[in-house]
């Protein structure tokens, strides 16, 4: 092993050199790609935003797999193997299995009701079920918030490979900022001219990239650090260990029983709210048909496996001592995974980590801003400010849109701490499951009043975003972490759960007695048929070249 | 998956125990994985893995195969049959 803290000591000259070439590369795809399965023209929301809903099983499979298992989870899940183990790190796992049977049962109906209708969002959906402006908004405004400090956390994802590569270190804000900078304006820029395409086509290469790196890594640093049976070992006895700060043990090897909840909860509350973020949406939207979104619900989980073992390379950097500090002297965990494969592999074998991380960002914060941009056009800008808008109108203002999310991203990460990024993404994640009964609830049943749906929300924000301020933990007072008592079972659980069963509850309980005092409740512009049609269903065909 | 407001008039959902087995095949994963005392535990182990760590593995593989065969059933089950009417043109 090399010695760990010698390693700052200057930028890894073959590392950065084989990140720069593959940045390159997939520029150059970036900007190719409007060529990909070609429409007539790009000024529409259909071609910009959604690709032309056309993109098949294996396009879809990289989309969805580029665009669910962001750099950032590549680098927070062994992060927190590393850090405090198994709860706050593998239950990733268990999240992304449950993830696809559920996905299987309703994205193939919002599919086809989005085809017969021309959705766009989800947003559109619960206008088009409910005629209700108020609703659709809220699930709007839900999505665009949740995903903003989702794209900043891409950034963090980038700075973290910079960081170890030698970049970005000392020296002034400019020398400082400016590789992220240039990244940002690369990405903007084909992202502005190829649309949903560009990611598409990157995310080909960064997938290869990512199976190719993580398959490697586990074959190969096993042994390197004592085999399967001295990392285990480590792990367990890290864990086991009294953190100074809390007198409580560091972390979980296993969850002991008192854990079970937590780890239950927290994968269940985040596949449930996964497919309900826009960027998924727009994603699973751009498939040419039902059975596209089907088959990838079985091909998917190969993303999962990967995962898997990518968390376990969190406890392989304990057994091999990893030291993650970063250019400014502090201890970083999130470091973890790019020192790890600069202590082990040569120059050039770290750079197309590095590259498979940086890139890796580069997808999910494209289809991010694709997917926010276009929830603003179809469900602000049309809906509330220009209802005359036009297809070219609303594929200029989304594309112009997805450029500020995006500078609003840049300037977050910029100008705050890390740590309101990760505290915003955190809340993010609550807030993004208060609008799963609006829209997952409404695609079987219309039994839900819409005046219940819109309280169950707010209810679900509000105490969502009060539970999760009050958690404290050793290094803040506040969003010290995403699990809380879940009243009444004296369990700790994963907030977004609690908040999502109370939303659930009120929006019954509020919907039984609108019914009972005979509420309209509003009109429903789909009919039951819409939520099977496929591609070979004369009126889809008539919508879908 | 068929539920509430399919009325008579539609033609859709076909084979109603087809359809059963597919739901099936789609809630055991979900019951397996939140069950997790069945699984927190360290033996039986594989070479050094303890037994929660291969277990979630093996579980990734089980899933894709049943998601799989749900996909199949579901197919199956909307299958136009003889006899009903014309499917489409």
């Amino acid at each position: 092993m090399s010695a760990p803290l010698a390693v700052h000591s200057g930028v890894n000259g073959a590392a950065l050199t084989v990140l720069i070439v593959l940045f390159v590369v997939v520029t150059v795809l970036g900007f190719l790609a409007t060529r990909f399965h070609r429409g007539d023209t790009l000024a529409s929301l259909d071609e910009w935003g959604l690709g032309g809903r056309r993109f098949g099983t294996w396009v879809t499979w990289f989309l969805l797999g580029g665009d669910l298992y962001t750099a950032y989870t590549f680098v927070a899940v062994p992060a927190a193997m590393f850090a405090t183990g198994a709860v706050a790190g593998f239950f990733a796992v268990p999240y992304t299995i449950i993830l696809y049977p559920i996905v299987f049962v309703f994205m193939a109906r919002l599919w086809s009701v989005s085809h017969r209708h021309g959705y766009i969002t989800s947003a559109d959906f619960v206008q088009g079920r409910y005629g209700s402006r108020s609703l659709s908004l809220a699930v709007a405004v839900t999505g665009f918030l949740a995903t903003m400090p989702y794209i900043a956390l891409q950034l963090v994802g980038i700075q973290a490979v910079l960081d170890v590569a030698g970049l970005g270190g000392s020296g002034n804000w400019l020398a400082k900022d400016l590789p992220l900078f240039v990244a940002f304006a690369v990405l903007a820029a084909y992202t502005y001219t190829s649309g949903l395409r560009a990611p598409a086509v990157i995310a080909f290469v960064k997938d290869v990239l990512i199976y190719l790196v993580i398959i490697v890594a586990i074959v190969y640093l096993p042994h390197k650090v004592g085999g399967w049976d001295a990392i285990f070992g480590a792990a367990k006895d890290k864990m086991a260990t009294t953190n100074a700060a809390t007198g409580k043990p560091t972390g979980a090897f296993i969850p002991s029983s008192q854990q079970f909840w937590a780890y239950a909860t927290l994968g269940l509350g985040s596949a449930l709210a996964l497919f309900m973020y826009p960027h998924s949406i727009t994603a699973s939207l751009s498939a040419k048909s039902r059975n596209t979104i089907r088959r990838n619900a079985a091909i998917l989980p190969a993303y999962s496996f990967v995962l898997g073992l990518l968390a376990l390379l969190g406890w392989v950097a304990i057994a091999a001592k990893t030291n993650p500090v970063g250019v400014d002297g502090k201890p970083n965990a999130q470091l973890v995974i790019p020192q790890l494969f600069e202590d082990f592999f040569p120059g050039w074998f770290a750079g197309v980590a590095f590259a498979a991380v940086a890139i890796g960002a580069l997808v999910p914060a494209a289809i991010m801003s694709i997917a926010a941009a276009n929830t603003f056009t179809r469900n602000i800008y049309k809906e509330w400010l220009r209802p005359d808008a036009t297809d070219a109108e609303e594929a200029k203002v989304s594309k112009l849109m997805s450029l500020l999310v995006k500078a609003f991203a840049l300037i977050f990460v910029l100008t705050m701490d890390r740590q309101n990024a990760i505290n915003f993404q955190l809340l993010g994640g609550i807030w993004i499951l208060q609008t799963f009964p609006a829209v997952v609830l409404s695609l079987y049943t219309r039994w839900f009043h819409r005046r219940a749906l819109l309280l169950g929300w707010a209810v679900g924000m509000v105490y969502g975003t009060v539970a999760a301020y009050r958690v404290a933990s050793p290094t803040t007072h506040h969003f010290g972490g995403s699990l809380a008592d879940i009243p009444g079972l004296g369990e700790m659980g994963y907030i977004a759960m609690t908040a999502f069963v109370l939303n659930v509850v009120v929006a019954a309980v509020v919907s039984a007695v609108l019914h009972a005092m005979h509420v309209a409740n509003g009109t429903d512009g789909t009919e039951v048929t819409d939520y099977h049609a496929d591609v070979d269903d004369p009126r889809v065909a008539s919508d879908v070249p | 998956m068929s539920l509430g407001n399919d009325s008579g008039s539609v033609p859709t959902p076909g084979n109603k125990a087809l359809l059963a087995a597919a739901g099936v095949c789609l809630a055991i994963p979900l019951v397996a994985l939140l069950w997790v005392g069945s699984y927190a535990k360290e033996t039986p182990r594989i070479g050094s893995i303890p037994f929660f760590f291969w277990y979630q593995f093996l579980w990734v593989i089980i899933t894709s195969a049943l998601t799989y065969t749900a996909h199949r059933l579901v197919i199956a089950a909307r299958r136009p049959r003889a006899g009903s009417a014309e499917h489409a043109r």
